[in-house]
Order: C-alpha cells, then sequence, then structure tokens
C-alpha cells in the first residue's frame, strides 16, 4: 500500500461517519501488519526506509490514540499499537506531557468530555485534517476557537489573493521570527504539501525576491510596529516585477501579524509539538536518562512542583485583593477625578515603567529544528517604545481605530477578512464567564479592558478615554512581566513565568489571559501596518 | 425671521484656508457668518468673508493643553450664538461661552462619561438641553443650568456614535450605534427606548433627521450604505438606500432640497457628494478638493442649498460653491446593452447618439421616447442632466430559439481531444456539416490535411473529405497562391452575401411585424432602426475589407461599442449577436462545379517537404479570422486541437482572451461540462486556473433546513445524515440530485428509475417533483 492509499485511509478515520471509520480502520490496521511482517520483529537495521515508514504510521497512531475526537478510533488505535508491541515491535511513546507544559494533560482533555461544543468543534478541525495542540489548548473556550479557525481556514485555505505556498512561506516567515519552532514545522509541512519548492526553505534567500522585499516589514512588525512608516509600504508596491500589490500586501499583513500573535500564544501557553510530528514522541523506552529535556530547562522538575504549591498557599488571597481594588476602582472614579496632566503623565509613567519591565534573558531552550535560518538580523528585537533620543509620536487610538479605519480598509482590498478578525477581536475582548478563580459573578471588563490597554501601551497606543493608573493598580509585577515577555520575546516565556502570576487561577483562565494577549497584539500590530498603508494611499 | 435672510444674498466662492491641524468636526453659527474648527490638536473660529476665512478666536488656551480640547465634535448652538459644546476624546463633554470676559471661554465641564464621547448635539428650539452619546453605551442629557446631567439614557449595547435631536418632534432624538442599531428615545423617558431597529450591518457613524419631512431619517455606516427611513409608521422603513464606495462618516440633508443629501466617507475616500436619493446609481454633484478624508460636513446657512463647508484631516477648511461642483453625470456613458434570456437585444443610448445615425429607418409607429427622470423644479441649473436614454430592443425571430442552436450542438459535439489528431479533425468536420456549416467543416478538413504527419496518411475514413465542402478550396491550394485562394473564397461569400441580403430582407418584414408587437409593452425607445444599417454596413464592409474577410454578421451597433472604453469585454458578447447565425445557418451550398477533378491537386499537400511549420502563419491568420468573425468557438476548438503545433505562434494574451470569451459564451449557454472541458484542456495558466476558484459549494442540512458548516454527512446542528436518498434511505455520497421544490432527492440513478413509475416525490411528501 502506498503513501497515496494511506492518506485516504488517514481521511476516513476522521469521517463522522461510525462506519467509515471502522473500515478505515481495519484497513490501517492490515496496513500496519503487512508492515510489520515485511520488516520482521526485530529490525536489524533500524533506519531502513521501510522501518522509517512504519514508524511514521505508528507515531500517527499514537497521536491517534491520544488525540483523536472519537472514542472508537482511539481505542483500536491503542489496540493496535499493544497489539504489534507484544509481537515485539517497537512502539513510540509522546515526549513531554499533553499538548501544553504549562497546563496537565488531563485537564486540557477533559474539556471536550464535558463540553458538547468543544467536542464538536474537535470533530470539525479533526476532519478537516488537523487538530493541533494549540486548538487543543484553546479548547477551553470554545466560543473564540470556533471563530479563531474559521479565521485561520479562510486566511489559508479559501479564496484570496496570495496563492497558497505564498501564505504557508509567510506563515513561516512570521513564526520564524519568533524562533517559534513549533508552528515553523507545522507550516513547513503544509508549505510542502500544497507544492512548494523546497529550496525556499533554506533561508529566505532561497525565496522569491518578492518574498524577499517582505522580510524587513516582517521584522518590524514583529518587534518595533512604531517605526514602520509609509516608505516601507511605497518600496513593497514600487518594486516594479517584483513589486506587491495592494490586496496581496493586506493578505500578508494579516498572516503576519496574525502569525507573530499566534507565536506569542504558542510560547505562552508552552505548546509542544504535536505527537506525530518530530520531537512530540520517542521509540526510546522510559528511563531516568529520557526525561525531556526541555522540562528540564524549565524548571519544571518536582522540587519546582513543591515550590510552587509552597507559594501558592503563601498568596492566597491575591485574588481577593485583586477583586477589592476593582472594586474600589469602580467606586471611586466618579468622586476622584484626576486631572488631565496626571492623566497623560500616567500614560507616560506606564509606558516608561513597562520598559524597565525587564525579562529575563537565561533560559533559552526551546529545541529548534533550525529555525534560525528562516530569518535574518537576528539582532534586531524588541526595543522599548520612545526611548530617549528616539521619539515616535504616540499613536492615538481615537485618532485611527480598528473598528472606524482598519476594518474598512482590510474589507476593501480582502473582503470579508475585516468581518472575521473584527469578529474575533470582538470576542476575544469581550469573553467572559463573570468568574475569577473560585468566585462567581464578577464583572470582569475592567480588568480585561486594563491587559489590553497595557499591550497596547507597550507599543505606544494611547487611549484618551482610558485612565492608566488603573493599570497599576490592577496588574501586579509578576504578571507585568509575563505580559510583557510573551508580548515582545515570547521565546522567553519560562513555565516559571507562567506559572508566578496569578497563582490561584485556573489554567483556562490563563488561557484566556493569554488569548487577550494574542488579539490585543495582533491588533496593535494591525493597527500600525494598516495606518502606514493609509498613509501611503492619500 | 430666519428665512427673512434670503439665501442668494450669501455670496462668495469657493475657497480654503489652512488649518494647522487636522479637523475632526466643523460646525457654523446660526447666522452663517463663522465656523468652528474642532480637532486634536485645534479649536479655532473663522469668520467667513467674502472670499477668505479670517481667524477670529483660539479656543485652545494655556501652556499645556489637556486632552478637554481634544474634540471628537462640536457643535455650534443654533438658538444662542454665544453657546458652544464639544466632546472630547477623553469622556469630557464641555460647554464654552463666548461671551466669557477673560481667554478661557470654558464654561462647563462634565466628565460623566467613562468613555469617549463621540457626539454632542443642542436642543433645536430649547436653550438649555444639550445631549451627548459615548463610546460607553450611555446617552446623556444635560441640562446647562446644573452641574450635572439631568438624565441617562442606557444602550444597553456597544457605543453611541451618533445622537440627533428631531427637527420637528420637539422630544424625540434618534441615537445611532455601533452594533447597527438606530434607537429612538423620548427625552422625558430615560428608562428604555420608545423603538429600536437594526438599520446597518457593522456600526451606524451618523444620523440625520429631515429637516423639513418630520418622519425621515437618513442613517450611514460602516456598510458603506446610506439608508433612508421612513419613521411615521409602526415599523421603520427603509424607503431609500444609495450604495457608496466607502463607509460614511457623516451625512446631512441639503437644505430646500427634500431629496438631496451630503455624504463623507470615513476612510479612503476624500470626495463629499451629494445624492439625489431617488437616484442612487449617481452622485448629484462631488466636491474633490480634499487631499485627506473628509471629517465634517455642514451647510452653511439652514436655508441656502448652494454653500457647504466641510473640514478635512489634510488640515483644509473648505466652502464649497455648489456651481463649481463636479457633475459625475456628465462625465458618465448613458449607454447600455444587455441581452435577454432568449436572445433578444435591449440597447440604450443617448438620444443625440440615436440621431445621429445616418440612413436609420424611423420606426414606423413613430419615436415614442420618454426620458427617464422628471423634475418637479424648473431650475435648470439645479437638476440632473437630461439624460434621455433611448431604448432599442431587438427582438430575435420566431424561431430564435434555435438561432443559437448551431453553437450549442458544435459545443456538444465537437471533440477536443482523446483521439489523434486526424481523427479529431475529421470528426468535427463533420459535425459542421451535419450543423449546415460548410466552410467551418472545410477548415478543419484542410487542418487535417496540413497538419497530417505526411508518412502517416490519414485514414480512409474521412469519407467526406473529397467530397463537397472542401473543393473550392483544395482547388486553390497551391500555398503560393494562398492569398489568392482566399480572395476566391472571399467571392464565394459575397456571391453568399447576396443571399443573406434576401432572407435578411424576409427576416426583416418579420421583425417588423414582431417588433411593433413587442414593441408596445415597452415605454420607451424606437426599436428596429438598424435593420437597414445592417445592409448598409454590409455593403461597405465588403468594400474596405479587400481580403479575406467575410462580412457576415455585420451589425452596427457592436462598432460603437467596441470603441467605447466603458465596455469592457467586447468579445464576449460578440458572437451572440443574432445576426451571425442567422447568416451563417442561411450560408450557401457551394455548388459543387469542381467537384472530383481536384483529389489529383490534394495529393500534391503530402510533398515531404513541407513541414507543418509551414502552415503556421496561415492558420494563425486563420484563427485570427474566425475570432474576429465573432466565431470564437472555432478559434478556441482549433487552438485546442492543434495544441503545440499552433500554440507558439499566437501570443498568450489573445488565446487568454478567446478562451475568456468561449467560456463566459458556453457558461451563459448553461453548457457547463464543455466549458469546464475547454478550461481543463486549455494551456493558459489564467485559464486553467479558473477551476480552482469558487470550489466551494454551501449546502443546508436537509432535515432541520440550516446551512451545514462541516465536512461530512451529518448535520452538527440536528446530528442527522444530511443527505438520505429518499429512495433507498442511505447516505449519498457521490452524485446527489435533489428537487428544488421539495429538497428531496438521492442518488442520481435510483430518482431517474423512481421516475420512470412515478410523479411524485419518492419520499412521499406529495410533490411533483421537477428535475431540469
Amino acid at each position: 500500500m502506498d503513501s497515496r492509499d494511506s492518506g485516504a485511509t488517514w481521511e476516513g478515520l476522521a469521517s463522522r461517519d461510525a462506519g467509515s471509520r471502522d473500515a478505515a480502520m481495519e484497513s490501517l490496521h492490515q496496513e500496519v501488519m503487512k508492515r510489520v511482517e515485511s520488516i520482521g520483529p526485530v529490525p536489524e537495521t533500524p533506519y531502513s526506509p521501510a522501518a522509517s515508514d512504519l514508524n511514521h504510521i505508528l507515531a500517527r497512531i499514537l497521536m491517534l490514540s491520544k488525540r483523536c475526537p472519537y472514542d472508537d478510533v482511539k481505542e483500536k488505535c491503542i489496540w493496535i499499537l499493544r497489539s504489534i508491541q507484544d509481537i515485539g515491535v517497537r512502539i513510540p511513546r509522546p515526549l513531554g506531557n499533553g499538548p501544553s507544559r504549562f497546563i496537565p494533560e488531563k485537564e486540557i482533555l477533559q474539556v471536550s468530555k464535558v463540553d458538547a461544543r468543544t467536542q464538536s468543534i474537535f470533530e470539525e478541525a479533526f476532519s478537516l485534517g488537523r487538530l493541533d495542540n494549540i486548538s487543543l489548548v484553546m479548547g477551553f473556550h470554545p466560543q473564540y476557537l470556533e471563530c479563531f479557525l474559521r479565521t485561520q481556514h479562510y486566511l489559508f485555505q479559501m479564496d484570496g489573493p496570495l496563492s497558497l505556498h505564498y501564505r504557508h512561506y509567510i506563515g513561516i516567515m512570521a513564526a520564524a521570527r519568533h524562533q517559534c519552532s513549533y508552528l515553523v514545522n507545522l507550516h513547513v509541512n503544509d508549505f510542502l504539501h500544497v507544492g512548494g519548492d523546497h529550496k525556499w526553505l533554506n533561508g529566505l534567500k532561497g525565496a522569491p525576491q518578492k518574498l524577499q522585499a517582505l522580510g524587513e516589514l516582517n521584522k518590524i512588525l514583529a518587534h518595533r510596529p512604531w517605526l514602520l512608516t509609509k516608505t516601507h509600504i511605497e518600496s513593497l508596491l514600487k518594486a516594479e516585477e517584483h513589486s506587491w500589490s495592494l490586496a496581496e500586501l493586506i493578505h500578508a499583513v494579516v498572516l503576519l501579524t496574525h502569525y507573530h500573535s499566534l507565536a506569542s500564544f504558542t510560547f505562552g501557553c508552552g505548546i509542544t509539538p504535536d505527537i506525530h510530528t518530530d520531537g512530540g514522541h520517542t521509540f526510546r523506552p522510559p528511563s531516568l536518562s529520557g526525561y525531556c529535556v526541555c522540562d528540564i530547562a524549565n524548571g519544571n522538575g518536582a522540587l519546582e512542583e513543591m515550590l510552587g504549591n509552597h507559594q501558592a498557599t503563601e498568596v492566597s488571597g491575591e485574588v481577593e485583593v485583586l477583586m477589592e481594588r476593582m472594586k474600589q476602582l469602580q467606586e471611586c472614579r466618579d468622586e476622584e477625578e484626576a486631572s488631565q496632566e496626571e492623566m497623560a503623565t500616567r500614560f507616560e509613567r506606564e509606558k516608561t515603567e513597562s520598559m524597565l519591565v525587564t525579562t529575563s534573558e537565561d533560559e533559552e531552550c526551546v529545541p529548534s529544528r533550525d529555525v534560525s535560518r528562516h530569518f535574518e538580523d537576528t539582532s534586531y528585537g524588541y526595543q522599548d517604545f520612545s526611548r530617549r533620543g528616539e521619539h515616535v509620536p504616540t499613536f492615538r487610538v481615537q485618532d485611527y481605530s480598528w473598528e472606524d479605519h482598519g476594518f474598512s480598509l482590510v474589507n476593501r482590498l480582502y473582503p470579508d477578512v475585516g468581518q472575521l478578525l473584527d469578529e474575533k477581536f470582538q470576542i476575544a475582548y469581550n469573553l467572559t464567564y463573570n468568574t475569577m478563580a473560585t468566585h462567581q459573578g464578577v464583572d470582569t471588563s475592567m480588568l480585561r479592558r486594563a491587559i489590553w490597554n497595557y499591550i497596547h501601551c507597550m507599543f505606544g497606543i494611547r487611549y484618551d478615554d482610558y485612565d492608566y493608573g488603573e493599570i497599576n493598580e490592577l496588574l501586579d509585577r509578576s504578571f507585568k512581566v509575563y505580559i510583557k515577555t510573551m508580548v515582545c520575546s515570547p521565546e522567553k516565556t519560562t513555565k516559571r513565568m507562567y506559572e508566578s502570576f496569578w497563582r490561584q487561577f485556573q489554567h483556562s483562565e490563563k488561557v484566556h489571559v493569554n488569548l487577550l494577549l494574542m488579539e490585543a497584539r495582533m491588533q496593535a500590530e494591525l493597527l500600525y501596518a494598516l495606518r502606514a498603508i493609509t498613509r501611503y494611499m492619500t | 425671521m430666519e428665512k427673512m435672510s434670503c439665501p442668494s444674498t450669501v455670496s462668495g466662492r469657493t475657497m480654503f484656508c489652512h488649518l494647522d491641524a487636522p479637523a475632526n468636526a466643523i460646525s457654523v453659527c446660526r447666522d452663517a457668518t463663522q465656523v468652528v474648527v474642532a480637532g486634536r490638536n485645534i479649536f479655532k473660529i473663522y469668520a467667513l468673508e467674502e472670499d477668505s476665512f479670517v481667524e477670529r478666536l483660539n479656543l485652545r488656551v494655556g501652556r499645556k493643553p489637556s486632552l478637554n480640547f481634544s474634540c471628537a465634535d462640536v457643535m455650534w448652538h443654533q438658538m444662542e450664538e454665544n453657546l458652544l459644546a464639544t466632546a472630547a476624546t477623553n469622556g469630557a463633554v464641555v460647554t464654552w461661552n463666548l461671551a466669557r470676559p477673560c481667554r478661557n471661554k470654558q464654561e462647563h465641564l462634565f466628565t460623566e462619561h467613562k468613555r469617549t464621547v463621540n457626539k454632542v448635539c443642542f436642543h433645536p428650539t430649547e436653550v438649555h438641553m444639550l445631549l451627548s452619546g459615548s463610546q460607553d453605551g450611555f446617552m446623556k442629557c444635560f441640562d446647562l443650568r446644573k452641574k450635572e446631567s439631568v438624565s441617562t439614557f442606557s444602550g444597553q449595547s456597544e457605543s453611541v456614535r451618533d445622537v440627533q435631536f428631531s427637527m420637528k418632534d420637539y422630544f424625540t432624538f434618534a441615537a445611532s450605534f455601533e452594533n447597527g442599531n438606530v434607537q429612538l428615545w423620548d427625552i422625558r423617558r430615560p428608562d428604555r427606548y420608545e423603538r429600536m431597529f437594526t438599520a446597518h450591518t457593522g456600526p451606524v457613524f451618523c444620523c440625520d433627521w429631515h429637516p423639513e419631512d418630520r418622519g425621515w431619517l437618513a442613517t450611514g455606516g460602516r456598510d458603506k450604505m446610506v439608508k433612508v427611513w421612513d419613521m411615521t409608521t409602526n415599523r421603520a422603513k427603509e424607503i431609500y438606500c444609495v450604495q457608496t464606495i466607502a463607509s460614511v462618516a457623516r451625512v446631512k440633508w441639503r437644505p430646500e432640497r427634500r431629496w438631496h443629501l451630503a455624504t463623507c466617507s470615513m476612510m479612503v475616500d476624500h470626495n463629499i457628494y451629494v445624492w439625489d436619493v431617488r437616484r442612487p446609481f449617481i452622485p448629484f454633484a462631488t466636491f474633490e478638493e480634499h487631499k485627506d478624508v473628509t471629517t465634517g460636513i455642514v451647510w452653511r446657512h439652514q436655508h441656502d442649498p448652494y454653500v457647504l463647508l466641510s473640514g478635512s484631516k489634510d488640515s483644509t477648511l473648505y466652502q464649497h460653491m455648489f456651481k463649481d461642483a463636479s457633475r459625475p453625470v456628465d462625465r458618465a456613458n448613458p449607454e447600455g446593452l444587455c441581452f435577454g434570456l432568449f436572445g433578444d437585444l435591449a440597447f440604450a443610448a443617448k438620444e443625440s447618439l440615436m440621431t445621429g445615425e445616418a440612413g436609420r429607418k424611423p420606426y414606423p409607429a413613430g419615436d415614442r421616447r420618454y426620458p427617464i427622470f422628471f423634475f418637479k423644479k424648473p431650475d435648470v441649473t439645479e437638476q440632473f442632466a437630461q439624460v434621455a436614454s433611448a431604448l432599442s430592443v431587438f427582438e430575435s425571430e420566431s424561431d430564435g430559439s434555435s438561432r443559437m442552436d448551431w453553437f450549442i450542438k458544435t459545443a456538444r459535439r465537437y471533440l477536443l481531444s482523446g483521439k489523434p489528431f486526424a481523427e479529431l479533425c475529421d470528426h468535427n468536420a463533420k459535425v459542421a456539416k451535419e450543423l449546415n456549416r460548410p466552410q467551418v467543416s472545410t477548415t478543419w478538413t484542410m487542418l487535417r490535411i496540413m497538419f497530417s504527419d505526411p508518412g502517416n496518411p490519414a485514414p480512409p475514413a474521412n469519407h467526406n473529405m473529397s467530397k463537397l465542402g472542401n473543393i473550392p478550396l483544395m482547388n486553390s491550394f497551391n500555398l503560393k497562391e494562398m492569398s489568392s485562394a482566399l480572395n476566391e473564397r472571399n467571392k464565394e461569400n459575397r456571391q453568399d452575401n447576396l443571399h443573406n441580403l434576401e432572407t435578411n430582407l424576409n427576416n426583416d418584414e418579420n421583425e417588423e411585424t414582431e417588433g411593433s408587437d413587442g414593441q408596445a409593452e415597452y415605454l420607451f425607445g424606437d426599436a428596429e432602426l438598424d435593420d437597414d444599417d445592417l445592409y448598409s454596413m454590409e455593403h461597405e464592409n465588403q468594400a474596405e475589407e479587400a481580403e479575406f474577410s467575410l462580412p457576415q454578421e455585420a451589425f452596427p451597433l457592436r462598432h460603437e461599442i467596441v470603441d467605447h472604453p466603458a465596455a469592457p469585454e467586447p468579445p464576449a458578447e460578440k458572437p451572440e449577436s443574432p445576426q451571425v447565425s442567422g447568416s451563417e445557418a442561411e450560408s450557401f451550398c457551394l455548388t459543387p462545379m469542381e467537384s472530383f477533378s481536384l483529389i489529383s491537386v490534394s495529393q500534391l499537400l503530402y510533398q515531404p517537404q513541407l513541414t507543418p511549420s509551414f502552415f503556421s502563419p496561415v492558420v494563425r491568420e486563420m484563427l485570427d479570422h474566425y475570432a474576429e468573425q465573432g466565431d470564437v468557438q472555432m478559434a478556441v476548438s482549433v487552438l485546442i486541437v492543434l495544441g503545440d503545433r499552433i500554440r507558439k505562434e499566437i501570443d498568450e494574451l489573445t488565446q487568454e482572451h478567446w478562451y475568456m470569451s468561449y467560456i463566459d459564451l458556453l457558461q451563459r449557454f448553461e453548457l457547463w461540462n464543455v466549458s469546464n472541458e475547454v478550461i481543463k484542456l486549455s494551456t493558459c495558466s489564467a485559464i486553467t486556473c479558473l477551476n480552482q476558484a469558487s470550489t466551494t459549494l454551501h449546502i443546508n442540512c436537509s432535515n432541520c433546513k440550516r446551512p451545514m458548516s462541516n465536512k461530512g454527512w451529518i448535520c452538527d446542528r440536528c446530528h442527522q445524515c444530511a443527505s438520505v436518498c429518499a429512495v433507498c434511505h442511505h447516505v449519498v455520497k457521490g452524485l446527489f440530485v435533489w428537487c428544488q421544490g421539495c429538497s428531496h432527492g438521492g442518488h442520481l440513478e435510483h430518482v431517474m428509475e423512481w421516475l420512470k413509475s412515478s410523479n411524485h416525490c419518492p419520499a412521499g411528501c406529495g410533490h411533483l417533483c421537477e428535475y431540469t
């Protein structure tokens, strides 16, 4: 059976019809047995092509046994793996624990069992060919996940100005900017799948000049979007035969920002490689030495766990304090009015303070599959907005907002995407269950707004009608460190950071925060890019 | 009293002045002598002099101006000339009293809103009442004699974008929201709105009450529409809708002109448009002075329709005079062309154009033309240009439905691939011949002879080769005399055209009578003006085109359109002109005069020294010729069948053009399969990719009638198999056919089987199913 047939088999497994799943499962089983027999129980040469083919299939079966939303397939896969293990074939086992390094696997997978909506979204994603770890983690918030998947599907699969392999390549470029090997690997596969040229993957130099020109925009957008000017846009649009059209550029910008922020999410939630991909599984038997490297690097030892628990007891009451503050702010806002000058300085203070929130430089640990070749100028990173010397005027949302301006521009040049993004932003911004940790019926809008505006503040975007003093009240230092790291240099996010903020909050709430961060960052980047394009057009 | 100041005395000219910063909003004072400009970094009053703006006052004072000066909106009180109100981006509502003696004119400061205030509005008749609408979803009504708001209205939704007091109803105001709703409130009842309706998808940026008509409210939204609502009825009724090209930021009714309103947009488009709502497709007038988006528009005087003021992000303040506006309608092309379902052709053109045509036969029933628009006001300068178009309808003959038969049949029966080249040619020649198109048939045969491998002579199966059609051409097939041969052909064709003339004359009579029948149904226009031209053109053409063109289907109107820049794709229409088929179908049968003697000549063709490429130029000309004639079908078919033999000879663009035209035609005739085959066989990348676009098919679940959003066969809403065969009750995973009446269906073969025995729906719903 060649790979083409097996492709059909995988598809059959994703069917909603139990009968066809059964049939596909049966043929898969037969195929595995056939291969096993042809190789022999204990392969002499472990790296023969036949064996690696088999291993590939086994890895996928392993993935299915863990991730498939259908229980029948899961059980059958486990059964297959067992049965061939019994005849002496070495079977893979998943590395790490679950889709996220930060969140226990059990908690994530439980979600789909409880929530019918999540389950159906998972099934749909699965039948579309992929149920990746990102989706699994987002499964905490089905309302958002649905919208996210729809947008992503539209950006990559549906009609659009850019060809498919361009889209994936831009995805790779964007993710590589943050050295996000997870997303890069994901899209390298997709890129090759839609007929992309192998040579491009050797680095940006191998790609067409048109894409190379996008490198600069990618770089600026990812790290210092406020430096984007209309000359950048002009140089892309007027490059003779390598020039971009406006519609293509919008598409590219949306993809870039989407992937920059998704990289933030990936790191922020500690997404691990999908089980069936490299680095997601191992054929080595479990042993002490085989202890997951990244776990150690991230301080994910047992000792750390204990420490964490210890600290958690210490800071109990954190939630209550936060809620109390929110209440106070709510009440006293009407009474005491800060003067206008005071308000202005508060923004400046928050801005400068965000610069002082330094991110730890050590602990770089991500097992990366030579991601660096996809991007150039590694030294270019986030630099604090408005340092002394280079003064960039503050971006006023009242003068260029997503709702009024950005939306119209995007929708004009890339129909329907404006609508999708609008919906996504709104869902992310308005998502609430009115809970905080164990407390019910809390109005969290203030907190959400503080987080959103804090991120925009780091990008130099100011809301005239917001009192930036609130941020100081509501967001404590460890949380700010986390936000800043995640938004500005996500590759430096560590498990310790993830754990040290909001200790009493649930994982689903932390994922919620991550969604907020991701969308706020995307909107900030988009605003700068779109404003530059608007300026170019006028 | 206001009305006393006669509008016409406001003289002036189009003028502008530079502001120091972008403006967000402008407002004029009651007597139209001063204008206030407000923005993030500007807050100034200018006096309107005869021919310039003069700065009167800078209200932005203080060393370090606070955010209270950063205005999103400004309004000048229409009763009290010293009173202004601004909405600040930080949520403050500020009133200003120009009568204050000190430099700082600020009077009250209301900081009750938590978010940016988008709009302030004074009551038109009540001096002390001010209304504000904010991003936080609240509207507040202030009494300027008190320090705080007197009532708060909660929209129960997202931000308020605009609030407007009704001009006529003392207590009513309208508010528009970011979620697309418009609410109507009674100022006395803050607990809930009187009425709410959804006006737009996406934010409603602005609304404006009609100054005279009590019930009319105009709204503009991000969805690029301006809608006019009649609020007098129980349900708000949309009575007019204008589609603009960008999101609508402001809308203002034009004074004294019941149907006119001015709009400007939020993004991309910098112009100000004045629309006649009854004619929503083209702006009545445009002002194109601004270099960046216009943010504020206001009519200078509430009874003067001729002067408009505007502020813009480009930091200029303009006074626009109506007489200087550009009128897009003057530049528009009032010509239109459309094909009816049965091959009828309707054509509308300016009257002047129509009358200008020489030799036009007057329509027997006399000229019955009606201008499309009537205007009540006699003022000439204030009208849309008189666009009296004449509409002509050309009906096809009574056998009209069969007129394009040859096209359809040919398309269906031609073989384009799948067989050896020679066989394809023979097949197609045969098809053409059976359809009584000897010339085409001959061409196919010739192609076969030219390009067939000489060493491998064509199979004897080509029975028709040595017979009628191809003979006269073979005759002259000494290649050096090719052109003369074509001339020869031409002569024949001329003869043929004489025939045509006759037949056409006959047709003419038919058409005449039919035409007048049909004409009675149309209000405007003179039909049938062109039959005469048809002939004259034909003769002309023959005279001009000395070489080998076959002017069979001259159709005068077509030429006009070809020249016209506004009609981008003429070739798509060409072959559809009913005359094509007419003349071609009536084409001659050649007199078999030179029949048999020529076979020997044809043998000469198999001389080995003639490589196929030798013929290429000729073939290329031939293809051009066919395409020029309107027979793209032939051009494309030959292109596909010849494949690499000819492809390089013709430039990509032309090929693409032909393909596009042919595909378009095929699709109009609903020959989807053929069109798909052509797309597949084409080698132009632009064409083959047509197959890859829009491949999504949206379906509804047959149980719950809601859209199926997922892949697979189970609807995720009702959890049932969606596409079950009504006959065998299994899920259909292949060709699925269903009745559009009752939406039952099933396997193609099952349903076909079923329909043999019964007309009723197999599902038992009692519907008499119809399948097309």
